[in-house]
């Protein structure tokens, strides 16, 4: 079976054009970078989640003899660097000076000749800690006595964040207080690591005689690494240049900027030599952005005929020891105040109260979409709560409440403005795909002969594309990205973007959107990507904001090449520009096919010495920084079928059918690899991903070894569909898919395998033991090992 | 001490310390970087290489110990300009996103078609399991090792 089509001008299934490269092992990724005379760097990590630093000792590792230069966090201090600006209004320590808040955290760095040297001389380093005691339960943060983690900052006396809210209290009480039926369920979202395959790392070169600093990082977003590294580090901006080469994954993990890579760049100033520093797996897990961590008290009301009036949810947040969650500055729980989902209802209320604990730091990573995933798992999971409690069929209850077309656009209760969707016609295609009546059948059948089998379902809505400038900003950057398109004097043509690809496949979309626009074939159109040098300022990739934000801004960019072909081909030919009409690569006079000028015809015109009309300059290129008018809505219907072991709790996932929309796809071929990926998260984060801890704070998922992720043999052949709702906003119509399937997924297989055992509700991830814990009514709290 | 092998039909010695890894000494002391480095515990098979015409895990074995041996890694299985099937058909199939996990998965399929030119979605799914991708949800790699299955060597392919 072929997949592609034969090379499309424009959307379509087409070969990726960055396989040549990765295909023969010649990706550059940063750890591949090596630069003469480069020096590696290690970081020393505490071993303690919570405790006093009294003496750091690193007289032994400075002498030994391939060391070049030992950084603490005292040597910060003189320097201003020990705390830089953490993400959410909080800030974050570089290397620990007072105190080491988190098992993992970055104490010491060592900058040596070569890589295994510098991790011999972290062992060098004599750190002398006195031990304090650590917080490990979100739920005992804001208890009186608790151990105060942020003394830190001035005043601090208890391990409060913020309050947050939305929706109307009062008229949710009101709907709460004369509903037929209302069901109250705590959910856990337990907290989770995006694990991309390549871990995070940085190489520095800090160039004394021309001031250049240039850096090659594993980062999803390469301006906005750059302004900060200006506003923090007082460096100039335009001698800071970062290069995001090839990433290995992202997921959300690599938005932000990490410790190790302010210390790459204090290494090379220090040593006047280029530094690379690159994590290993356990650094990774313990210390880079987790995600989500979400302790959820959920509240859903009803008529006794099941129509859904009401929703109303309380959350605590563990944000770990620093507030340095990535995501839209007016919004300290993302977007997670999308907790309505699909549904239309009267009323709804959500408060968030986020905590400190003794642990890493972050909470807004994993393909979430701002915190979407944690809301989307929400509605999903109560719905099916409150079909348990009804007794209804769960389709049949979602197919009762869904949102109708004719709502669209859809102002929900908490202010979002949906903008496109047909709700009931992807839900009945997925059971349709699936066979949702004889599924049931067969599961009754099963039933009787004590076999268990589940049918789960999941419908979403997300909110992507973030976002307008006017209130969503990242440290004050308005989250606008430009574009720019340049058509050469043959017709060939570049694009440079903001945003920075992680195995998306951007330069194959992008190259399709421009082709798409201009008629040119997409292999004569390069994409420039992942260079702060080369490429117009943006915010970058996460959020499934590329194809919703810089897919607009090329499409306009395109556009406004298109308008200026159209003057000079009109100058070409003798004629009015109003007289031409514009079909895929060429104008021509209306009326008169004959008379045409093919794009590279008037791109060599624009180039040469065919007189301009008055006004018109030279050349053939256009900008665009586009600032979205509203955030774009993918939806999506998710159908899981599971097998139970009834006398062992494991869980097999039989089948996974997954209907997206996400308006016109520009290569389905990708859309659907998008669309894969995250749907092995769902699978992921429902059976055995979890980031736990014990009394003392020890990480307890430190390695591939504990931290699990599923393989080839948990994952099923999934069954795609599709339905197509343009965004009627979006130049392309197009809504973004990154997020979609890792937002959607979990809920579906976690309903399906508590539809199999009959329980009501039992937290992720549904492991063998506590399937069978569910099972006997008494499951495990997930996030804690305390006994 | 001084390590002798083979590596993608060529023979390397190189002076290194006894505790370096074979994935460190293929990436930094041969500059082969198309092999990566993604865990240190044997879970993630980003690393994998041939040994003596066999998958092993590179970030596990010491250069050392591949001493004498014959080593294959992921820029060798294109061949006087012709790509393999197995990679013809992640490119057809969709079956790379970061390209990150790639090279090991590629040479853990070329080593299944070696000893079972047709397997089943289930041998296929069942060969690589030891090795982990976080952007493909294995589907689209299932489909490309069944395309190589399908396109045998001898017919010419292009990049």
């Amino acid at each position: 079976m072929t997949t592609v089509d034969a090379n499309p001008i424009g959307f379509g299934r087409m070969k990726r054009k960055e396989d040549a490269r990765f295909l023969r092992g010649k990706g550059n990724y940063v750890d591949d970078v090596q630069l003469p005379g480069m020096l590696h760097g290690a970081v020393l990590r505490s071993p303690l989640a919570h405790a006093r630093i009294a003496k750091i000792d690193t007289s032994a590792a400075e002498a030994h003899p391939k060391v070049k230069a030992v950084i603490t966090g005292a040597t910060l201090e003189t320097l201003g660097l020990a705390w830089i600006p953490a993400l959410s209004h909080d800030r974050l320590a570089v290397l620990a000076t007072d105190k080491v808040r988190f098992q993992g955290q970055e104490v010491a760095f060592v900058v040596a000749e070569d890589r295994y040297s510098a991790r011999d001389a972290l062992e060098l380093i004599d750190v002398e800690y006195e031990p304090l005691t650590p917080l490990v339960d979100a739920r005992r943060a804001l208890d009186p006595g608790a151990p105060v983690i942020r003394d830190d900052i001035e005043g601090k006396t208890d391990n409060h964040i913020f309050d947050w809210e939305a929706g109307d209290k009062a008229a949710t009480d009101a709907v709460f207080a004369k509903a037929d039926v209302v069901v109250t369920q705590d959910i856990l979202y337990p907290r989770v690591h995006p694990a991309p395959m390549e871990t995070c790392g940085q190489v520095a070169d800090m160039d004394k005689v021309t001031g250049k600093l240039t850096i090659w990082c594993t980062t999803q977003a390469p301006h906005a690494h750059r302004t900060l590294y200006a506003l923090v580090a007082g460096l100039p901006e335009h001698k800071i240049r970062v290069i995001s080469p090839d990433i290995g994954g992202g997921f959300g993990n690599k938005v932000g900027i990490y410790p190790g890579y302010v210390l790459t760049v204090v290494g090379s100033i220090v040593t006047g030599r280029p530094v690379k520093w690159m994590e290993d797996r356990s650094e990774n897990l313990m210390s880079t952005s987790f995600a989500r961590d979400y302790h959820m008290r959920g509240e859903i009301c009803a008529t006794r005929d099941g129509k859904i009036t009401g929703l109303r949810v309380r959350v605590l947040a563990d944000h770990g020891a620093f507030n340095n969650t990535a995501q839209p500055t007016r919004f300290p729980a993302g977007f997670f105040h999308i907790f309505t989902g699909s549904y239309d209802l009267e009323a709804a209320h959500c408060e968030v109260t986020g905590v400190y604990t003794n642990k890493a730091p972050g909470g807004v990573a994993y393909a979430c979409s701002f915190r979407v995933t944690e809301a989307a798992y929400l509605v999903e999971r109560i719905v099916d709560c409150l079909a348990d409690e009804l007794g209804m069929d769960p389709a049949e209850l979602r197919l009762k409440n869904l949102l109708r077309p004719e709502q669209f656009p859809y102002t929900c209760k908490t202010g979002w403005v949906y903008d496109s969707g047909d709700y009931p016609r992807a839900l009945r295609l997925a059971m349709d795909i699936a066979g949702y009546d004889q599924l049931r059948a067969e599961q009754k059948a099963k039933r009787e002969r004590g076999e268990l089998m589940g049918i789960g379902l999941s419908f979403f809505t997300e909110t992507v594309g973030a976002g307008p400038r006017k209130y969503m900003d990242i440290l004050g950057l308005g989250m606008a990205d430009g574009a720019e398109v340049r058509v050469h004097p043959t017709g060939k043509a570049v694009v440079r973007l903001s945003v920075q690809t992680q195995g998306q496949g951007h330069e194959t979309t992008f190259a399709q959107i421009v082709a798409e626009q201009l008629g040119i074939p997409p292999e004569d159109i390069d994409v420039v990507h992942g260079d702060t040098d080369n490429t117009p300022f943006g915010l970058g990739t996460y959020g499934s904001r590329s194809t919703p934000v810089s897919g607009a801004a090329v499409a306009v960019a395109a556009n406004r090449v298109r308008d200026k072909a159209r003057v000079i081909a009109a100058a070409m030919l003798e004629a009015n520009p109003d007289d031409l009409e514009w079909e895929k690569g060429k104008w021509y006079v209306r009326g008169s096919a004959d008379k045409a000028k093919t794009i590279q015809e008037i791109a060599l015109a624009a180039h040469g010495n065919l007189v301009l009309p008055e006004g018109v300059e030279g050349h053939l290129d256009g900008e665009c920084v586009y600032d979205p008018p509203n955030l774009t809505y993918p939806f999506g219907a998710y159908i899981c079928v599971v097998d139970v072991d009834p006398g062992t709790g494991q869980v097999k996932v039989r089948r996974f059918i997954a209907v997206d929309d996400c308006g016109p796809r520009i290569n389905p071929m990708i859309v659907e690899g998008q669309v894969h990926g995250g749907l092995a998260d769902g699978v992921g984060m429902a059976l055995m991903e979890v980031m736990a801890f014990d009394e003392d704070g020890n990480h307890l998922g430190g390695s591939f070894m504990d931290y699990l992720l599923p393989t080839s043999v948990e994952c099923p052949s999934w069954e795609l569909g599709e339905t197509v709702t343009p965004s009627p906003h979006h130049p392309l119509g197009v809504k973004g898919v990154g997020e979609s399937a890792t937002v959607g997924s979990p809920a579906a297989v976690v309903n399906a395998i508590l539809d199999a055992i009959g329980v009501r509700h039992a937290d992720m991830p549904l492991t063998p033991a506590q399937v069978w814990r569910a099972m006997q009514g008494s499951p495990f709290r997930t996030d804690l090992a305390i006994t | 001490m001084q390590v002798t092998m083979t590596v993608n039909g060529e023979q390397v010695t190189r002076d290194v310390e006894p505790r370096v890894l074979l994935v460190h000494f293929i990436r930094d002391h041969l500059g082969l970087t198309g092999t990566h480095w993604g865990c240190d515990t044997s879970n993630c098979g980003v690393c994998v290489v041939w040994m003596d015409g066999e998958p092993v895990k590179s970030c596990t074995v010491l250069a050392a110990m591949a001493g004498g041996r014959s080593v294959r890694t992921v820029e060798d299985l294109e061949r006087d300009g012709v790509l393999d099937p197995v990679q013809q058909g992640f490119m057809e199939e969709h079956g790379l996103q970061c390209g990150f996990c790639t090279p090991g998965m590629m040479l853990t399929a070329r080593w299944l078609l070696d000893h079972n030119p047709d397997p089943t979605e289930a041998e296929i799914r069942d060969a690589i399991c030891g090795q982990i991708c976080r952007c493909t949800g294995y589907e689209n790699i299932v489909r490309a090792v069944r395309w190589a299955a399908h396109h045998p060597a001898t017919e010419e392919v292009t990049a």
